[in-house]
């Protein structure tokens, strides 16, 4: 990974990403040596529980944290925009940030009411982009905000321009706010949590949308979860992360069969499997569940973040933060003792 | 919304009417009987004169029936004559004297309008910067402090002191009117009557600009690429508006009793005055006019608020 040259088709290209929060007492690292790539046409889940630096990862790529406490302290953020320039955003102007926000990469939040403004219509919200981004003028950035809303299959797309964001339900907001991020064509689509607010039906429509539309304009996608099921439907490649480090990245295939990380496979093991649930009420057995609680970022381990809660940790595992091991070409993770752990569960 | 809009006059109405009868319920409560205001003090009246002359005013009558009695001219647009001055009648009064506080009352809600809103959105955008600290100071000052010690402060500083502008009337008496004479009596007593309503109009802009900044649509504006200057003044302000144009609504009524005092220290020969006046001469069809006649105002200022509510907020339904 590490020799990687920036390939033909690498849409997203961040290394090293650090971002801090300043505090009264300092700073807080809430991400630390963030590595990933995203190419063109590709989808790249990013997994981990609340405060594992998730989102932060995603707000940082778009240099959205809230000013003057969330900020990028060390690496890079390569883009390759629309003009097939390659840019660091992290050393962009905020004039030039601008420019990329909305046009290069769209963005899609996790809740899709209160993502809207309530007071102005949605086709008005959705031309916003177009106005801006390509200075057209309002009655051509309505029409194409029309067609965007077809394309993301809201019928009767002019009628629902004209409405304003109460008027649509959670799944067609949700859809409206997709079109929103998807008006300008840009290269890179960050979809954080989009389908969490959702309910299960409509998140699985949701879900395929994305993908259609990621298809027919071979953008390139970094979705947000914490839902394991939405990575194994959506993704190509996983990178999970805990307590503001990527732990274990690869291939979703791969990495859900074998994965390599304890954090990974304890994060696989508490996931309830079908038919599986009267049996193990049979056995007397409950579902697994990670013990012990996410370090807080006031009091991190010196060492592996994830060994006070691991069951294969050693002596070792609490002197130093464990660099990232090649399982494979494609599959990495943060474990010093991944082999060893691989033979004792035998594997 | 025409239908809303009838519907909320129509309840007006009823305020106004409502509004009456406790005006006129309440005069009659205070002590004093209004025929004293009648007679000349210095010509003696026999007891069977007096009664005579209550005969004749109506004023033995019960008090329901008094009250149908002046309803009954009021609908068709008769108030009354002045007890002071028996050759004038209210509606005229009033009307004439109308002029002089729209414009002082206007301008001065204009004034807290514009500043209340612009220094509150500056406040909280840049939250706990010294400019933020000074119109905090402002507003806790402005807030505190009564309209009657502002205007004399004001009218200390500006008029004595400094003599930059007049102490008192509408115009230069004996020069031709002209409009920049106007605005110089002007802009003192209003600016003075619009600190306290500016003041808390800025502080409530302030705390709503605030959450709606933290707000998730605000970030996705940003994520759209919209400029910095249209995040705060397209998306976040109208949202933050909401709360704010219901306390304007609400705060006119307060601002009335502001510009009576105003108008008494300033000399402005305005509603205020005439009210003034009024009560100190016991003239109780001019106080009943002149009230209702504010109380109107009260009420339509109100129900303007709440159709610019509905403008502003699609989420209210109207109708």
């Amino acid at each position: 990974m590490d020799t990687m040259q920036q390939a033909p088709d690498t849409i997203l290209d961040v290394k090293g990403l650090r971002t801090v929060f300043r505090i009264r007492s300092g700073e807080l690292t809430a991400v630390n040596a963030i590595d990933l790539t995203v190419g063109a046409g590709e989808t790249l889940a990013l997994v981990g529980e609340s405060g594992s630096g998730k989102s932060v990862t995603s707000l940082s790529v778009m240099r959205l944290l809230t000013r003057n406490i969330g900020m990028i302290a060390a690496g890079t953020v390569r883009l390759k925009r629309k003009n097939g320039a390659v840019s660091d955003l992290v050393s962009l102007s905020e004039r030039e940030m601008r420019r990329v926000r909305g046009d290069d990469i769209g963005m899609v939040f996790q809740e899709p009411m209160s993502s809207l403004n309530p007071v102005y219509t949605i086709g008005d919200q959705i031309s916003e982009p177009i106005r801006i981004h390509r200075g057209a003028d309002r009655k051509a950035a309505m029409d194409a905000a029309v067609s965007l809303l077809d394309s993301v299959g809201i019928p009767d797309a002019v009628r629902r321009a004209g409405q304003y964001p109460h008027e649509l339900s959670g799944g067609m907001r949700q859809r409206a706010t997709i079109a929103m991020a998807l008006a300008c064509d840009p290269t890179l689509l960050i979809a954080d949590e989009p389908t969490t607010a959702l309910d299960v039906t409509i998140q699985a429509q949701i879900l395929a949308l994305l993908q259609k539309l990621q298809r027919e304009r071979g953008m390139a996608m970094l979705f947000v979860t914490h839902n394991l099921g939405v990575v194994a439907q959506i993704a190509h490649r996983v990178a999970v992360m805990y307590a503001g480090r990527i732990v274990e990245t690869g291939p979703v295939a791969e990495v859900f069969r074998n994965p390599r990380h304890p954090y990974t496979m304890g994060l696989l093991a508490s996931m309830p499997k079908i038919g599986e649930a009267s049996r193990m009420k049979q056995a007397g057995k409950k579902l697994y569940a990670i013990p012990g609680m996410v370090p807080g970022l006031m009091n991190m381990p010196k060492g592996c973040a994830f060994e006070p809660r691991c069951q294969f940790a050693k002596q070792n595992c609490c002197e130093a933060v464990p660099p990232l091991f090649d399982v494979n070409r494609h599959h990495q993770t943060r474990c010093n003792r991944w082999r060893e752990i691989s033979d004792e569960i035998g594997q | 919304m025409l239908q809303y809009s009838l519907r909320r006059l129509l309840i007006g109405a009823g305020m106004l009417l409502a509004l009456s009868m406790l005006i006129f319920v309440m005069l009659r409560l205070t002590p004093g009987d209004p025929i004293d205001a009648y007679i000349d003090p210095n010509v003696p009246m026999s007891p069977s004169d007096l009664v005579e002359l209550r005969d004749t005013l109506g004023l033995d009558a019960p008090l329901p029936v008094q009250y149908l009695a002046w309803l009954q001219q009021a609908v068709m647009g008769n108030l009354g004559y002045s007890i002071k001055r028996p050759d004038q009648p209210v509606l005229s009064l009033v009307f004439s004297r109308i002029g002089p506080t729209v414009l002082l009352m206007g301008s001065a809600i204009v004034i807290s309008i514009i500043a209340g809103i612009a220094s509150g959105m500056i406040s909280a955008v840049r939250r706990n910067s010294v400019v933020d600290l000074s119109f905090s100071l402002f507003a806790v000052t402005g807030i505190s402090s009564p309209p009657f010690l502002s205007a004399l402060v004001g009218l200390y500083l500006f008029s004595v002191y400094f003599d930059w502008l007049p102490s008192g009337g509408m115009l230069t008496p004996g020069r031709d009117f002209s409009i920049a004479d106007l605005l110089h009596h002007l802009i003192l007593p209003a600016a003075l009557l619009a600190v306290a309503q500016t003041a808390l109009i800025m502080r409530y802009m302030r705390s709503s600009m605030l959450e709606v900044l933290n707000q998730d649509y605000v970030r996705t504006a940003r994520a759209k690429g919209v400029y910095e200057f249209w995040v705060i003044t397209k998306h976040a302000l109208r949202n933050a508006l909401l709360p704010v144009v219901t306390l304007i609504g609400s705060t006119i009524g307060l601002a009335i009793g502001g510009a009576i005092f105003i108008e008494s220290v300033f000399n402005w020969p305005g509603m205020g005055l005439l009210m003034v006046d009024a009560v100190e001469n016991r003239d109780y069809p001019v106080i009943m006019g002149s009230t209702l006649v504010i109380g109107a105002c009260v009420i339509f200022v109100n129900i303007l608020t709440d159709l610019a509510y509905a403008v502003i907020d699609p989420r209210i339904k109207v109708g």
